[in-house]
């Protein structure tokens, strides 16, 4: 009796979702949220510094400081505010969504911790100009020691939290939290801890040797340091990837009751990502000196592309789940009424749906592209590569973490959203925003123009050299679709610290639909289980709206494919 | 009755159901593009001009650095903003090394005809990047990378450094003048004058 009372005493009932969530589970997705969004606030003040730097016109920091920045700004973004989010997400998607325990609380805690400390390391190390080696520090570049360590303690810490991840599936299972197959939500989330696994491995092989190698000890061939340093580097963003989705499947259900329209095909599609998606090192290692074409042919296209074939399954399972989920309640009119009538005002949904589009039409197609062997010649090094990636990472998975955030808020911090009005226009100014500067630094790229560089008029430069005035237009287009975009996050991080720490409490078990503050999906849960006549009706008449939607983006990706092509074949001969 | 869930409900029973038409003849669909894509590339190492193959090799910095000591004292035709300006008959090996923040040296080629450019570096990665083709290759310490090439234009060329090699990095700008076809003139001269 005491036992169970004790048990009792650290779960809540949502009355929501009628999810049981667990104290430790609510504390530790709140600490990784906020230092999550405090490290974004850092990488969007260097964003601002940076995009106003490569604005020609502006040219705004020295030389010095603008890789200072540049270090900082992929730092904070791409690990710290991206790996503290998914950190949540383990949580959410494990303890809370199974109705299970934290197996391990007191290592939980520990390895928050560790990467609190890594985090502050590194930080220092930055700003005090000891790192000014940018993200990838490619050898012989070097940092202090101290930087290759704090990097060892945040990936150690983030490797615990998946293990805890893991040992919760056994623990929900044996307890009997839950009955059947984990949620759809869940697998993913577990595809997602898997290639953490895979990802931070590849980090502690490249790291303890490049720490090694800055105290003396060793030495470090570059191009090795380049193949593992990407083995972490580019499958980083596949854990991202895999939590993306996997947060499209979650808001797809509670914004508007989307279903999974088949088991076996989603889950099947993450498990390509397991797969496969671990050679993606192979994309920035192209035109290197290091490796030969079969290596090359056969990662970069991750094993005959069957990880892009699983990016482009859930591209259509994801919006057919949304319509089947919307023709259900009603909205069957047409190929295009569900999609009309869909709740766009509601940011959890809007950003849903601009993530989706924002990461298939133009990161994957750009990525796809570029990643192949030939066209990278084109490419690498180029603005391309950052127009691509701000498109995947940014438009894609950091507009559906964001998302995502609209809903956490009140569901876990049980707090209103502040700022509303602004919030609801968030996703669009952000969306907006990010497409201009990712698609005006593909162009930008498409002349040549160099990534991660000061000064592309060459003032200084022994042979002179001007692009042309297009090239002006495009990284001014470039800078104001980034402020557009570094503003939007900058209403996101005020909403959701205003919310958080000064914002008003919510009873959840007085919700009013309309009500400002609580996002629509909140108000008045749509279904999570369909169970009527009309069903099989709905669900075999298929998608047509979804159809035509990927049967466009096919068009678009045949036809930026083939022109590429078209350009590598006019220029030098190579080979 | 059938039964739909969302993403949030653990299915009950046996969830491995055959899916609908139009998600087969997607996942069909997109299974077919991505062999195109794959079959693309092993096409273009048959049928292409641009490859990315090259002829790859280890090689100390010094030894490469004596290699570029070489080929300028062979084929020196003048100087141009502090680098040798170097003109290599057609067919030979070019060398081309990247430092911290310099090309070294200027090439002085001809239109039509095939050389080997070898790029290393001697000190931190660097990027070749051509312009105004926009041609890319990494440049790395330690490795010689060496690329058949057949200039296709004549014109005057720059190559910008286009990997973080430090705070000089803008500075990194280097020459390749193509001349046209059978103004080879230059060529018998640059030989002459140095050997």
């Amino acid at each position: 009796m005491s036992a169970a009372a004790a048990v009792a005493a650290v779960f809540r009932r949502c009355p929501v979702t009628g999810l049981k969530i667990d104290r430790h589970a609510e504390n530790l997705i709140k600490v990784n949220a906020v230092i999550s969004i405090v490290t974004l606030l850092v990488g969007v003040i260097a964003a601002i510094g940076l995009v106003l730097t490569r604005w020609q016109a502006v040219h705004l920091l020295p030389v010095d400081w603008f890789y200072r920045l540049l270090t900082a700004h992929g730092l904070n973004m791409l690990i710290f505010f991206i790996l503290y989010f998914e950190m949540a997400v383990l949580y959410f998607a494990g303890p809370v969504m199974l109705g299970c325990r934290v197996p391990t609380p007191r290592l939980a805690w520990g390895s928050f911790a560790l990467m609190l400390a890594g985090t502050l390391i590194v930080e220092v190390m930055v700003f005090s100009g000891k790192a000014d080696v940018l993200f990838t520090s490619y050898p012989p570049l070097k940092a202090d020691p101290w930087y290759y360590l704090g990097i060892i303690l945040f990936a150690v810490g983030a490797l615990i939290v998946t293990a805890i991840f893991m040992a919760t599936l056994v623990v929900a299972k044996r307890e009997h939290t839950y009955e059947g197959s984990v949620p759809l939500v869940t697998f993913g989330a577990l595809t997602a801890a898997i290639i953490a696994i895979i990802t931070l491995l590849h980090g502690a092989a490249i790291y303890i040797p490049a720490l090694a190698w800055s105290l003396g000890i060793i030495t470090l061939d570059p191009e090795v340091y380049r193949l593992l340093f990407w083995g972490l580097g580019h499958s980083s963003q596949q854990i991202n990837v895999a939590a993306q989705v996997s947060i499209w499947y979650l808001l797809g259900g509670l914004t508007v009751g989307a279903v999974v329209v088949n088991e076996k095909i989603s889950r099947t599609a993450f498990v390509l990502y397991v797969g496969f998606i671990s050679m993606a090192s192979a994309h920035h290692l192209l035109v290197d000196p290091g490796m030969g074409p079969a290596w090359k042919v056969w990662n970069t296209s991750y094993a005959m592309y069957l990880a892009v074939l699983a990016s482009m399954v859930h591209g259509f399972t994801v919006p057919a789940g949304i319509e089947t989920g919307l023709r259900l309640r009603g909205f069957v009119n047409g190929t295009f009424e569900w999609l009309r009538k869909a709740p766009w005002s509601d940011p959890g949904f809007a950003g849903l749906m601009l993530s989706l589009v924002i990461f298939g039409f133009i990161g994957g197609i750009t990525g796809v592209t570029m990643g192949t062997e030939q066209i990278n010649i084109l490419a690498h090094n180029t603005l391309r590569v950052p127009g691509h990636f701000h498109a995947t990472v940014v438009g894609g998975t950091a507009l559906s973490f964001m998302a995502v955030t609209y809903y956490l808020i009140p569901l876990i911090f049980r707090k209103k959203v502040a700022l509303w009005k602004l919030a609801r226009i968030q996703p669009y100014l952000f969306g907006i925003g990010i497409t201009i500067f990712s698609i005006s630094m593909t162009f930008a790229g498409i002349f040549g123009v160099p990534r991660r560089h000061w000064d592309i008029s060459f003032a200084q430069a022994p042979f002179k050299y001007e692009f042309p005035p297009a090239v002006d237009l495009m990284l001014a287009l470039t800078a104001i679709g980034g402020l557009m975009a570094a503003a939007a996050v900058l209403i996101f991080i005020a909403s959701a610290v205003i919310s958080v720490f000064f914002g008003e409490s919510l009873d959840l078990a007085a919700l009013t639909p309309g009500m400002a503050g609580v996002p629509q999906g909140l108000t008045k849960l749509p279904p999570q289980q369909y169970e009527s006549e009309t069903v099989a009706k709905v669900h075999g008449a298929g998608t047509p709206g979804t159809v035509v939607l990927v049967a466009v983006f096919l068009l678009v990706f045949v036809m930026y494919y083939y022109t590429n092509w078209k350009m590598l074949s006019v220029v030098w001969k190579i080979g | 009755m059938e039964e739909l869930h969302s993403a949030l409900v653990a299915p009950r029973g046996i969830w491995w159901k055959a899916a609908g038409r139009q998600e087969r003849i997607w996942v069909t669909v997109s299974f077919v593009w991505c062999m195109i894509l794959f079959a693309m590339m092993p096409l273009w190492h048959i049928k292409g001009g641009q490859n990315p193959s090259g002829i790859r090799a280890r090689v100390e910095p010094e030894a490469f650095r004596r290699r570029v000591d070489q080929f300028i004292a062979d084929y020196k035709i003048g100087s141009e903003a502090g680098v040798p300006l170097v003109a290599p008959p057609p067919g030979s090996d070019v060398y081309l090394l990247a430092r911290m923040w310099q090309w070294y040296p200027a090439l002085v080629l001809e239109e039509g005809k095939t050389y080997v450019l070898h790029l290393s570096s001697i000190d931190v990665n660097h990027g070749f990047n051509l312009q105004p083709f926009n041609v890319n290759f990494q440049v790395v310490p330690g490795y010689d990378y060496g690329l058949r090439i057949t200039p296709n234009q004549a014109g005057d060329y720059r190559v910008i450094c286009n990997e973080y090699c430090g705070i000089g990095h803008h500075l990194m700008t280097g020459k390749i003048l193509v001349k046209p076809a059978g103004s080879a003139a230059v060529a018998p001269v640059a030989q002459g004058g140095t050997r």
